[in-house]
């Protein structure tokens, strides 16, 4: 990963980003409501009561599609918050690519051929029942068979780093199967551009 | 391949806490060579019946009072732990006249309450800490079977030192009460900031058997998982996340030093390492030849030999205590079952047909049993298999979801991580299921070994 850029850099994507969201030449679409975040410390028993919220966590709301030069010029911070590179999702205790999981992979080319300089992580993730130790290899083979699916759409192979997180670090904290479907991916990193 | 990076005053603090470590504070030498040492007998075949009074303090000060109230505590949990004894209750012990010295212990009233066995002990002021010196009395014969005397500072530590050796004398049984326990946790509650979401670290600590000084020994802010104790309790081999993808470390926590055993760019994925019984050889799965495979590789990160070779996962290894096999986990089948290996690679036979098991522990001898985590419904329960017979018993039965088992040096006992009372927490176990003692308590706790 690159080292931090200066802050008037970032400064100046941010504000670049801004005004492409939110640009007249934007057609006001209705913007799908994204999903509540979770709420934290939901899963916490036993801690006291704390004082009301004064005010809510800033949540990142899905920007419309960038442009191609917002894309050139945005940071791989934006990059990755704004998910360009979209993560699939696997059933339990599978790492089988559904139809639609080829879909969002074959999007994902697509992106990283017009962006031939990108270098990706592809994070295997996986939910609470499986065990520790062997949600290691799960997760493994999950970003294995993501990563073998690009290569073989004609992704350069040293392009896609794989790593393995196992259930170490759950996208929603929760105990239920609405949380575990999230929780059951391939995630995809951009690493440099 | 060794570079100092644990804080030098870390490993003093740890040194000071240690039995092994350390030169011996309390050289177990006999004071009394003239008082006959035997072993204590009961009527018939049941447990000996102990009574443990406080430990007398021979000075006044508040220091000496509770230093003796503590090891007479502790000594009652630590010989409690092995059920080889039974106990008069502590509640009547307050209608016994309190014995001031070694020579007006009241032994008719211990014997009216069928006391068998009865440890009296003094606790005296010295220079470098304290003196202490206890004396296991047959009650009938009003006789000192096993009198000690230990110098020393940690009042805990006398009473873990105090039960091993009663233990070993008079049930020629190896305590646990001087071992220790490792696992990983995020009750620091520092985070990884990343591009995407916040990520919880997690590092390696080390207690007591008991649950007793608590203590982190990584500074890697990443993810450190999986600890296992070298046969010699002075390192700790795991899996750490600090270069990026997942490599095996030792941390050799008196010296302060680490240890990188796995590096490089083509080395793929490495994890869960397994010492070798003798210390010098880890047992792990690594990905760099395509798909988790078991490996042995030498403690410095030579040698490295393939034991399987399957496009399925084979991961998470174990060795038999003559250091001859490896059990471990793949999913050949379709499903995650144990297996078990020669170390030379030959004669894999499959030992579990559930639906998923995982988290395969080779007990240490005289058993023969392999503890894994099954599911069993929404969760995992800890089974275990005998490997003579083939017959497996559960010994948790879905009281939260149970998993990573570990054996007691002596094979007595099994820690595991449990989520009965919440969050996920360390607990330990006789080895029929019973005895079942929470040891944390902060944060989530993953992933325990037993030091051997």
């Amino acid at each position: 990963m690159k080292s931090a850029r200066s802050i008037a850099t970032l400064l100046a994507v941010i504000t670049a980003l801004t005004a492409a969201a939110c640009g007249k030449k934007s057609p006001p679409v209705a913007r799908p409501m994204p999903p509540p975040p979770p709420v934290s410390g939901s899963n916490t028993p036993g801690r006291p009561a704390s004082p009301p919220e004064p005010a809510r966590e800033p949540v990142s709301v899905p920007s419309e599609p960038m442009r191609d030069d917002a894309i050139a010029s945005a940071s791989l911070d934006d990059l990755n918050k704004n998910s360009l590179l979209k993560p699939v999702y696997f059933e339990l205790d599978s790492s089988e690519l559904s139809a639609a999981n080829q879909k969002t992979l074959d999007e994902n080319a697509a992106l990283l051929k017009r962006y031939p300089s990108w270098a990706v992580t592809i994070e295997g993730h996986c939910d609470e029942r499986g065990t520790a130790e062997y949600n290691l290899a799960l997760g493994e083979r999950r970003a294995g068979t993501a990563r073998t699916y690009l290569v073989s759409l004609g992704i350069a192979a040293d392009r896609l780093r794989t790593v393995s997180y196992g259930r170490e670090f759950p996208f929603d904290p929760g105990h239920d199967e609405a949380a575990f479907s999230k929780n059951r991916r391939a995630h995809f990193v951009i690493t440099a551009k | 391949m060794t570079k100092s990076i644990l804080p030098g005053m870390l490993a003093i603090a740890l040194l000071a806490a240690w039995p092994h470590a350390q030169q011996p504070t309390q050289p177990p030498a006999p004071q009394q060579p003239s008082e006959l040492e035997a072993t204590l007998t009961s009527e018939g075949n049941v447990a000996p019946r102990l009574a443990i009074p406080d430990f007398i303090a021979l000075s006044s000060d508040a220091e000496t009072i509770a230093t003796a109230k503590t090891i007479s505590q502790v000594l009652w949990d630590d010989l409690n732990f092995e059920r080889e004894f039974t106990f008069i209750p502590r509640d009547v012990y307050g209608s016994i006249p309190k014995a001031t010295s070694f020579n007006d212990v009241p032994f008719d009233r211990w014997r009216e309450l069928n006391a068998d066995g009865l440890i009296i002990g003094t606790v005296q002021k010295v220079n470098t800490g304290f003196r202490v010196e206890m004396k296991l009395f047959k009650v009938s014969t009003r006789q000192a079977i096993y009198p000690r005397q230990y110098d020393g500072s940690n009042a805990r530590l006398f009473a873990h030192t105090i039960s091993d050796e009663i233990h070993k004398s008079q049930r020629a049984l190896n305590g646990v009460a001087r071992s220790k326990l490792t696992f990983d946790s995020d009750r620091d509650g520092e985070r990884i900031t990343g591009t995407v979401q916040q990520r919880s670290i997690k590092e390696i600590y080390i207690s007591d058997y008991d649950g007793e000084n608590q203590r982190r020994v990584t500074t890697g802010r990443t993810l450190n998982i999986a600890p296992r104790w070298s046969p010699d309790g002075r390192s700790i081999a795991y899996t750490s996340y600090r270069r990026g993808g997942a490599n095996l470390f030792i941390s050799n926590i008196f010296a302060g030093t680490l240890d990188e055993v796995t590096k490089g760019d083509k080395v793929g994925e490495n994890w869960l390492p397994a010492w070798s019984p003798d210390g010098t050889r880890l047992a792990f799965s690594t990905t760099r030849d395509g798909n988790p495979e078991i490996y042995i590789v030498n403690r410095d990160g030579s040698g490295l030999r393939r034991l399987t070779t399957n496009p399925s996962i084979d991961i998470t290894p174990t060795w038999s205590p003559s250091g001859t096999q490896i059990a471990f986990t793949s999913d050949r089948s379709g499903t995650p079952q144990i297996y078990v290996v020669d170390v030379d690679g030959l004669n894999i036979s499959k030992k579990t047909s559930e639906s998923y098991c995982d988290r395969p522990t080779w007990s240490p001898a005289p058993f023969n049993e392999i503890a894994y985590a099954a599911r069993s419904g929404p969760g995992f329960d800890i089974r275990v298999l005998d490997l003579s017979t083939g017959a497996t018993k559960s010994l948790t039965f879905g009281e939260g979801t149970n998993e990573s088992p570990a054996f007691s040096p002596n094979g007595r006992h099994i820690v595991f991580t449990s989520t009965r009372s919440g969050k996920t927490q360390v607990f330990t176990m006789a080895r029929d299921g019973k005895n079942v003692r929470q040891i944390t308590k902060a944060g989530n706790n993953y992933e325990p070994d037993w030091s051997k």
